[in-house]
């Protein structure tokens, strides 16, 4: 099965007035292929890129990428969808024989993006939902939210538990601008922006490079000694209409489904040893861990409070401070996620280090969506 | 090689029935207007942003990579061709020669333009061999432009440069003195 064997990051930064967003997939690029001992000008038989030209803010982003990857007269590809989308295209074009080793690049340079809210509305249904309401958009999320939590019985201390546990987890992350040290009394006094929704559970905005070197198991034999095995990956989606989603994730749980069969995983939540997931909104997470099969949804919330999924807890979650300590990344998302079990799965973590064998990373296509990617990494 | 103007035919009608913009304007059609508030400010970065401030300053900046020998404009901060950071900065003139022209008759809605605008790609002078830019010409009639065409840039007065390409106003035809 195909591997990382290489892996580079530019950021994670609230802002990054220095460089553009060449610059940054350059950073990022020059350290994957120096961590994979590649050069990417012989190397490398096909670069994946992932975007939106909406975040972008230009269109036809894909022809503005060959440069900084190195990918000058190669075959160069976008995928309009998150980082996973983009590792599940080169896992196939590795599996099917068209490339050896393939390049995985995602950015977000959101605070390029002056109109957010405006740009977020901008991807709702022109005629049937944009038209409704010009509020923020956000309030799409909380939608979901108070159908999620009622439905359930989730409680707001379970998801001031989450802010809590993923700011904290920050702290031991260089590389992420959100960290804090809070209290869930300090959480559940953030004000309700878009009820039942509080301002401290949505994730910030972030800048930032992911860049993968995959290659076949032959290849990745031959160019390293510690590969991070692509055991499965899957996505999936759900509707684009806010009237029939499921708000429960749905697509998360067929998207983990088709990931865990490929991997051989019968029983996710005993043998996956760490997950990053989407917690763009704090309530997120805990919906995640239940679509995941991660944990029961009757359960989460005391496993949440137990400190079941804290860094040295029986299932980490967000160890390097999930969306809500590194930012939300826009189309990169998955790929901070995906960054952290490979880093985590070499051992190379440092002071947050969790002992693992079985990692998990999972990403949403953000608001207004009911799609997204999953991957399951090993040793 | 001098190209003349060139006549645009337009077909005496279509097939089916126009709308007018009445039809739009009194809604007699079904139509769905919105109009997307959507505003970025692009970090120009490392390269892009000494290559804005030196336009300010009436003057154009490339990049070199010693590895191959190129003298890259506009300047970027890697060479895409050795995939290695660059070694230095270097002035480039404001002069160049015509590698393609077009010229232009109409607006992004097919109006006619006023006058014809004629685009060109300009290797400039002092960069490697087809670097350059695409930009505009100016004091020189459509029918007199070539491929080849020697042209030098036409700045604006210093007080009015804001660091965009536009304070370049447009390349002139131009001979060099030891012509
Ligand atoms: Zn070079």
């Amino acid at each position: 099965m195909p591997a990382i064997v290489g892996v580079g990051y530019s950021g994670f930064n609230a802002n990054t007035p220095d460089l553009s967003w060449k610059e940054i997939m350059y950073e990022a690029a020059v350290r994957a292929y120096e961590d994979a001992g590649i050069d990417p000008r012989k190397d490398v038989d096909s670069f994946i890129t992932c975007a939106e030209d909406f975040y972008e803010g230009f269109a036809i982003f894909d022809e503005f990428v060959p440069d900084q990857l190195g990918a000058v007269l190669k075959p160069t590809c976008t995928v309009c969808a998150d980082f996973l989308y983009g590792l599940a295209t080169a896992y196939m074009q590795i599996e099917s024989g068209l490339a050896e080793i393939a390049v995985v690049e995602a950015h977000s340079k959101a605070s390029d993006i002056k109109t957010f809210g405006e740009v977020i509305r901008h991807a709702m249904d022109p005629i049937w939902l944009k038209g409704v309401t010009n509020a923020h958009p956000y309030y799409l999320a909380a939608l979901e939210m108070s159908y999620y939590m009622n439905k359930y019985c989730i409680t707001q201390e379970a998801i001031a538990e989450v802010v809590v546990k993923n700011k904290r987890n920050a702290l031991l992350n260089d590389s992420a601008p959100y960290g804090a040290k809070l209290t869930v009394e300090y959480a559940l006094k953030s004000p309700f922006v878009f009820y039942p929704m509080r301002k401290i559970e949505i994730a910030e905005r972030a800048d930032g490079a992911i860049v993968f070197v995959v290659a076949s198991d032959e290849m990745a034999r031959k160019i390293t000694d510690s590969p991070v095995w692509i055991k499965g990956v899957g996505w999936w989606s759900e509707t684009s209409n806010y009237d029939i989603m499921s708000f429960e994730a749905r697509y998360a749980y067929k998207s983990a489904k088709m990931a865990y069969r490929m991997a051989g995983i019968e029983n996710p939540s005993k043998e996956i040893d760490i997950a990053e997931i989407d917690d763009r909104f704090a309530f997120k997470e805990i919906q995640h861990i239940v679509a995941l099969q991660l944990a029961g949804k009757y359960d989460v919330c005391d496993l949440m409070s137990e400190g079941y999924f804290a860094r040295n807890g029986s299932l980490p979650v967000n160890v390097s401070g999930g969306n809500l300590g590194v930012g939300n990344l826009l189309e990169a998302t998955g790929g901070q996620k995906a960054l952290e079990i490979v880093i985590q799965l070499r051992g190379e973590a440092g002071r947050r280090q969790v002992d693992c064998e079985i990692g998990v990373a999972q990403a949403w296509r953000y608001i207004p969506t009911a799609s997204g990617a999953v991957a399951v990494f090993g040793v | 090689m001098a190209v003349g103007r060139k006549k645009i035919s337009c077909p005496p009608y279509a097939e089916g029935t126009a709308l007018s913009e009445r039809d739009i304007s009194e809604r007699r059609v079904t139509i769905f207007e919105d109009h997307p508030n959507l505003v970025y400010s692009w970090t120009a970065g490392q390269a892009m942003s000494r290559f804005l401030n030196e336009l300010k300053n009436g003057k154009l900046i490339a990049t070199k990579c010693e590895k191959c020998g190129r003298i890259i404009f506009p300047p970027r901060i890697y060479c895409e061709l050795c995939y290695k950071p660059i070694d230095g900065w270097v002035y480039v003139k404001d002069t160049g020669t015509v590698q393609t022209f077009s010229i232009s008759y109409i607006d992004p809605d097919a109006r006619p333009l006023e006058k014809p605008v004629i685009v060109a790609v300009i290797a400039v002078d002092g960069a490697s061999p087809n670097m350059g830019i695409m930009h505009i010409l100016g004091e020189v009639e459509p029918e007199k432009v070539y491929i080849g065409m020697r042209v030098k840039a036409v700045w604006k007065p210093e007080n009015e440069r804001e660091g965009a390409i536009t304070d370049i106003k447009y390349w002139k035809p131009w001979r060099d003195e030891n012509d």
